[in-house]
């Protein structure tokens, strides 16, 4: 049994409405425990909304959605249970920073959670450490932080509800080169620490390469693609007949193949393609 | 639930009542109102009722919409017809319970009252979704030009200016606000639940943040106004006139026929 199944998903904003449309149609996809899956998709294509059914804040109008096997609107007045068992990370989720310290605003979370003091306090020291905030910054206001801190700060208020699933809408949008590498890298940590599974919903094809495991590709509010990471970025032609981009790295690899040059397939990190080279270049991966 | 707010909304169709100019717009809106509560029996309202149907269709607009913005309104209604009901003593008397005592005139009037208020509304809401934010106040600041002689020129169009960003940002809060509850609900926040003082506790996660972002906005929309050399209404010109044409002068002589048609029928009966 998978951790997460969405079966048959669909969504219609403003039903009966003059404005009404739909944003997702007949979503289907499992997920394993553990895994890191990537979710991209062209503006509009239905993500945002994707993902905000899977803790519960949207109802579907059609369709389930199972966790452990068991459908999460099965009792709709236990669905804030749900919401701390699959955290959601919003997009620019610093803008919802508001009390008067960051510790307080890491603890919101597992306070609504009802824990105890001591529980609590291991969770917020804990979910800073893991996104890399220093002790000393956890008795500031979360306004005096960095854009950067921010982010992490926000991120870590999800985190300490300890959800199973966590997932997070464009993570590192916004975020300088430095900033983006500290989340995503902190982002696989916690799931190498924790086990937990991570759902990652992003435009930019490099974090997904790097981050990654599995790629589900959204369409117009339909599953296009969801597979390995490698297998999607073969398929550079889809990609962008969808508007979307496949990683640099990789366009020059497409391009090396075409002047018949020998690079491996599937290069979709800049490591990959160093080794690919020195490896062409006749020198072993251990000179690298 | 915030969904249900269609104050400032702008619904475009290609009706003849969006084409019109928004002074006429205006001002034959405020005529309606002023003799909708004129209308003192049956017959003069009901003119103004059929007349407001024939307006609301003309609009193109969807019935649903002006539903949604009556039932917004509806706690109100109901207050002033219990009010209504409950205070005027003359006439028969229908029913009488302890210290309340209903007669036919206080149904008549809370029935009158209600039917104003929601001409009120409805004929309001025919104006604010046929007009554009920007087409609003450029309405206001070109009826209220006769103040200029009295040097107030920068303060027409502050008010103006302000009203304008005002309308053009409630959508805008109304997005943000939505997005920042779901992000607090994500962290198990419960608003739904508990007495007045959880309620009101609850909503500071939502008024913080949103608080600081409207300052926030505020600065950037200063900053990106200067940057584009605007100081004040001075020297202004508009891209888009508003022109009268010979549509404004026919739904205007509409407008009078049918008021005064009401006011007769006032007089008759």
């Amino acid at each position: 049994m998978s951790l997460l199944k969405v079966s048959h998903l669909s969504y219609t904003y403003g039903h009966g409405t003059p404005f009404s449309y739909d944003a997702i149609t007949d979503i289907n996809f499992e997920i394993e425990q553990g895994e890191i899956v990537g979710i991209i998709g062209h503006t509009g294509s239905g993500k945002s909304t994707l993902v905000q059914h899977l803790n519960g804040l949207i109802k579907p109008s059609e369709g389930k959605i199972f966790l452990n096997g068991k459908d999460i609107w099965e009792n709709p007045k236990k669905i804030s249970q749900i919401r701390f068992q699959v955290g959601l990370v919003f997009q620019y989720p610093e803008y919802q920073l508001f009390e008067e310290t960051v510790y307080k605003d890491i603890a919101f979370g597992p306070t609504n959670m009802g824990l105890s003091h001591s529980e609590i306090d291991n969770r917020v020291i804990g979910a800073a450490e893991m996104v890399g905030l220093h002790r000393n910054l956890l008795q500031k206001s979360p306004f005096d932080l960095s854009g950067g801190e921010k982010r992490r700060a926000a991120i870590a208020g999800v985190m300490a509800m300890q959800p199973k699933i966590i997932v997070l809408d464009e993570p590192t949008a916004g975020l300088d080169p430095a900033g983006r590498d500290i989340i995503l890298s902190r982002i696989k940590q916690y799931r190498d620490t924790t086990g937990s599974t991570v759902i990652i919903v992003s435009h930019s094809m490099e974090d997904m390469a790097k981050t990654a495991e599995r790629i589900l590709v959204m369409n117009k509010g339909k599953v296009e693609m969801f597979d390995t990471v490698g297998n999607v970025f073969s398929h550079a032609e889809l990609l962008e007949s969808i508007g979307l981009n496949i990683p640099q790295v990789t366009q020059i690899a497409l391009r090396l193949k075409d002047l018949g040059i020998n690079v491996d397939n599937n290069i979709y990190t800049v490591e990959q393609m160093k080794n690919s080279l020195l490896k062409l270049m006749g020198r072993g991966q251990k000179n690298a | 639930m915030l969904n249900d707010i269609t104050f400032g909304q702008f619904i475009p169709t290609n009706s003849s009542i969006h084409r019109a100019d928004p002074r006429t717009k205006l001002i034959l809106l405020v005529m309606f109102i002023v003799f909708a509560f004129l209308s003192n029996n049956a017959f003069s309202l009901g003119l103004m009722m059929a007349f407001l149907l024939v307006l609301i269709l003309l609009s193109k607009i969807p019935f649903s919409m002006y539903l949604k913005n009556l039932k917004t309104i509806l706690p109100i209604i109901l207050f002033t017809s219990i009010l209504n009901a409950l205070y005027i003593k003359t006439g028969a008397e229908l029913f009488s319970f302890w210290i309340i005592t209903i007669t036919s005139d206080g149904v008549w009037r809370a029935v009158f009252m209600s039917v104003r208020i929601s001409m009120l509304i409805l004929s309001s809401a025919i104006f604010s979704y046929s007009s554009t934010p920007t087409a609003i106040t450029n309405a206001i600041e070109s009826l209220l030009k006769p103040l200029n002689r009295l040097g107030l020129e920068s303060a027409v169009h502050t008010m103006a200016m302000t009203m304008t960003i005002a309308l053009r940002f409630i959508p805008t809060l109304i997005e943000e606000t939505q997005k920042i509850m779901n992000a607090q609900k994500a962290r198990g926040a419960d608003m739904e639940s508990g007495g007045l003082i959880k309620r009101v506790k609850a909503l500071l996660p939502i008024l913080i943040p949103l608080l600081i972002s409207s300052v926030r906005r505020a600065y950037d929309l200063a900053e990106a106004m200067e940057c584009r050399c605007y100081n004040g209404g001075e020297g202004r010109t508009r891209l888009n006139k508003m022109r009268y044409s010979i549509m404004d002068l026919i739904a205007t002589i509409l407008f009078v026929v049918v008021c005064s048609f009401s006011l007769v029928l006032n007089i008759l009966f």
